[in-house]
């Protein structure tokens, strides 16, 4: 046909001038969208001048700024497996499950009374391994357990009601299982014992008794160490980077599930559309259980990790995580795996690093990260990773 | 124009009827209470969140010890059994408004032992002034709640007012521990806020200077930015004003930033064993303030028989405070009741605000936790401040000269 045929016209003779009037149609039809870019432009280069100003400034300790970012990457780390279970369902059944907090809550609750079990059995002075993997694991399946009850009773019924119907459900059965906690186990936090894992070999803490030096081996759990590093006086907790590599090694466990795996390509499969995908003879319950098995996995496992980082576990923990999760996910892209990851950990960075580069409060710390969410939604409103998604779902 | 009038007289007259009929429902407002019925008390009391149920349990023991002690109200040689309709505020705006409406929409309540957090009663303050209802806290110490502008008719405290408790505090900083800069961090609430202020203030004075301020959000578990900042201006103390959950993280998270060195001071809000159960060890050494009854045999007696019923060490400093409260409420009906044809019994809430409002200001009472003398404007209490120091995993107290 004759419009198939590439015509050299004058509009698009130079590169400059589609986009000139891409600009110039945006202009008009859109000066909403116009006075956010501009908004958000100007914002970020106040952040970004105030951020240069406190660098430059006399009173910069780089060693300070390394150590709050180890913070970010915990608290981040952490953010990011809780984003996944947000993410894996949205992007199989378009529902946000907002008592995904309260799986993480059930983990790292369930993940104490196994840690407490087995330190008063005097396990931990034998197999201190052991003892973290066991708990880790029971973690999980606490939090298994509470994910596949709240599917089977709270969404599956749901399932073909309209969009907004599960939503309220969700945060119904969010405030039923932190209230049966509540009323189960009482207000009182439960405080985890000191688990340690000491490193054989190592030399961590040493002390001189009359002239005889005793070394502790290095506590990769409750130790914190003084680090010389490239320089740099830094006070580091293992713990903080055995969260960061051990959450990006679960992603990626995740990751090859979804992409490599049978199951994978049929949970792929019900994303893409969950009527012709049974058709096709995929079991879609099946996949959509398997769903809520996989992100309440790696919620629990959060849970277990994040109680021996905080040293506790609450019937009211989930609920500011589940926030926080959520956004990170947004943050991310919500349905994008990597997304998650990465909007969990640039959450907790900006949480830890931002008010103090900007030199603004650390109070305000939810003011900046969620400040960051809107800039970033507004120049890219399907989040950092989402235009895949996006793309898919078109 | 005449229709402006028009307009700005009835509109004139609209608010000249809602006052006069306001003023109406306060003055002739009754509680009734049938022959044979109970007489309720309202408590409100933190039954949730973390790290605040053990303060709410030590409130709800003192009044339940008082009601041992005084089961029934006597009104005319007519006895009347009183209840508790104990109510979560959980320490916290909402929780305390939530109370306070459920309270006012219940016309059989009397009178209400609580809130417990400055915040609750805060938000509690205009719902009771409105209904004409009385509360007595035994905790909410934010100077705010009786100050002139910002005071509540319906607000009375047993326990003294943290401008006493923040001045002293300071003092103790400045000349028992010697030291002269130190860093402040409150967790937003009224409480803790206007405790930090009082301190901040009065330590300038004296001559001590506060390096760093700022403040955490209640709810939040990772402190350790905030730490971090708090490290680089090497304070010799870190003061926090704010509640056991917080406090406990805070002080273990000192550890990470290599402030564990750095003196920690709270104020009643962490003078609870809950703190060394949530800080574990790091919690050695931490020093707290809180009002005190003063030591008397009574005080003793009464601590004995606390342990005796509960099987516990008291969990808060409040039980003295909420016995007195719950007493007072008790003493106000027993004065203003009376008894109609009936029967039964006729309580006029605004004789029994009046009443509670002028306990003691003739002739000061001798109550459990010190002389209670109200002022007029709801501080009813003159008791003095104590120090304690986590000494081998509890609360010490240390021997200072009491301030005044």
């Amino acid at each position: 046909m004759a419009s198939d045929v590439p015509s050299i016209s004058p509009q698009n003779a130079s590169p400059i001038r589609p986009a000139f009037r891409r600009i110039r149609r945006t202009l008009i039809n859109d000066p909403i969208q116009v006075i956010l870019y501009a908004a958000g432009g100007i914002f970020l280069l106040l952040l970004l001048l105030s951020a240069i100003n406190t660098i430059t400034s006399e009173g910069f300790v780089l060693s300070q700024y390394i150590r709050r970012l180890t913070f970010g990457l915990a608290q981040g780390s952490i953010y990011a497996l809780v984003a996944l279970g947000y993410t894996l369902v949205y992007g199989i059944l378009g529902m946000i499950n907002f008592a995904h907090g309260e799986v993480f809550m059930a983990g790292a609750y369930i993940g104490f009374f196994a840690a407490y079990g087995m330190v008063e059995a005097g396990w931990l002075q034998t197999v201190p391994l052991l003892v973290l993997l066991i708990t880790l694991l029971v973690g999980m399946g606490a939090s298994v357990v509470v994910a596949v009850l709240l599917e089977r009773i709270a969404y599956r019924p749901l399932r073909s009601a309209p969009r907004l119907v599960p939503l309220i459900t969700a945060i119904g059965a969010s405030i039923f299982i932190q209230q049966l906690f509540l009323r189960l186990f009482g207000g009182s936090p439960r405080v985890y014992p000191d688990l340690y894992l000491n490193v054989p070999g190592t030399r961590g803490e040493c002390e001189i008794v009359n002239d005889v030096q005793t070394c502790v081996p290095v506590d990769l759990i409750a130790g914190i160490y003084d680090v010389r590093f490239l320089g740099l006086e830094l006070t580091i907790r293992p713990l903080v980077f055995i969260i960061f590599f051990l959450a990006l090694a679960l992603m990626g466990g995740l990751w090859l599930i979804v992409k490599r795996t049978k199951i994978g390509k049929a949970m792929r499969a019900v994303a893409e559309d969950k009527n012709t995908a049974s058709l096709m003879g995929v079991n879609v319950d099946r996949v959509i259980v398997t769903t809520f098995v996989l992100g309440a996995a790696l919620a629990g496992a959060a849970g277990v990790l994040f109680a021996l980082y905080d040293g506790r576990a609450t019937p009211g923990m989930g609920f500011t995580f589940g926030i926080k999760a959520f956004t990170a996910a947004v943050l991310g892209g919500i349905g994008n795996i990597p997304g998650a990851m990465a909007g969990g950990v640039f959450l907790g960075v900006i949480e830890s690093v931002a008010p103090a580069l900007l030199g603004i409060p650390q109070q305000l710390e939810d003011i900046v990260a969620f400040g960051m969410l809107v800039l970033i939604l507004i120049f890219r409103p399907t989040g950092i990773f989402g235009e895949v998604l996006a793309k898919k779902k078109a | 124009m005449l229709k402006n009038r028009v307009s700005l007289f009835l509109v004139l007259l609209l608010v000249a009827v809602v006052m006069t009929s306001s003023v109406m429902a306060q003055d002739g407002e009754d509680v009734i209470v049938e022959s044979g019925d109970d007489v309720v008390i309202g408590l409100a009391t933190i039954l949730s969140g973390e790290g605040l149920v053990p303060l709410g349990d030590d409130i709800t023991r003192g009044v339940e010890l008082a009601l041992e002690d005084r089961p029934v109200v006597t009104i005319e040689e007519e006895e009347f059994a009183v209840t508790l309709d104990i109510q979560d505020d959980q320490c916290s705006a909402e929780g305390g408004q939530a109370v306070a409406n459920r309270f006012v929409s219940e016309p059989s309540i009397v009178a209400v032992v609580g809130p417990t957090c400055s915040s609750a009663c805060r938000a509690a303050g205009p719902i009771f002034d409105e209904a004409g209802y009385s509360m007595i806290s035994s905790s909410c110490t934010a100077p705010d709640l009786t100050a002139e502008d910002t005071g509540f008719a319906s607000f009375n405290r047993t326990t003294p007012n943290d401008s006493l408790q923040g001045a002293a505090a300071a003092e103790f900083i400045y000349n028992e521990l010697g030291y002269t800069s130190i860093a402040t961090v409150h967790d937003g609430s009224p409480y803790g806020e206007s405790l930090v202020n009082v301190l901040s203030e009065a330590f300038t004075e004296l001559g001590g200077e506060v390096v760093f301020a700022d403040s955490v959000t209640v709810g939040d578990t990772d402190f350790r930015s905030l730490l971090e900042s708090v490290a680089a201006e090497e304070p010799e103390l870190i003061y926090f004003g704010g509640f056991p959950a917080e406090a406990a993280r805070l002080i273990e998270q000192r550890a990470e930033v290599g402030l564990e060195d750095v003196d920690f001071m709270g104020a009643d809000g962490i003078n609870t064993p809950e703190l060394v159960n949530l800080a574990g060890d790091a919690a050695e050494g931490v020093y707290a303030s809180s009002p005190v009854a003063p030591q008397s045999e009574a005080v003793e007696e009464f601590t004995q028989r606390y342990i005796d019923t509960y099987g516990l060490e008291p969990t808060a400093a409040f039980n003295t405070y909420s016995y007195d409260a719950a007493n007072i409420i008790l003493d106000a009906i027993e004065a203003v009741g009376t008894l109609d044809d009936d029967g039964n019994l006729v309580i006029n809430r605004a004789e029994l605000a009046e009443f509670i409002r002028s306990f003691g200001a003739e002739e000061p009472f001798e109550g459990l936790s010190g002389v209670l003398s109200c002022n007029g404007s709801g501080d009813c209490a003159t008791g003095g401040i104590g120090f304690f120091q986590v000494t081998d995993g509890a609360y010490e107290r240390l021997e200072v000269a009491e301030a005044e």
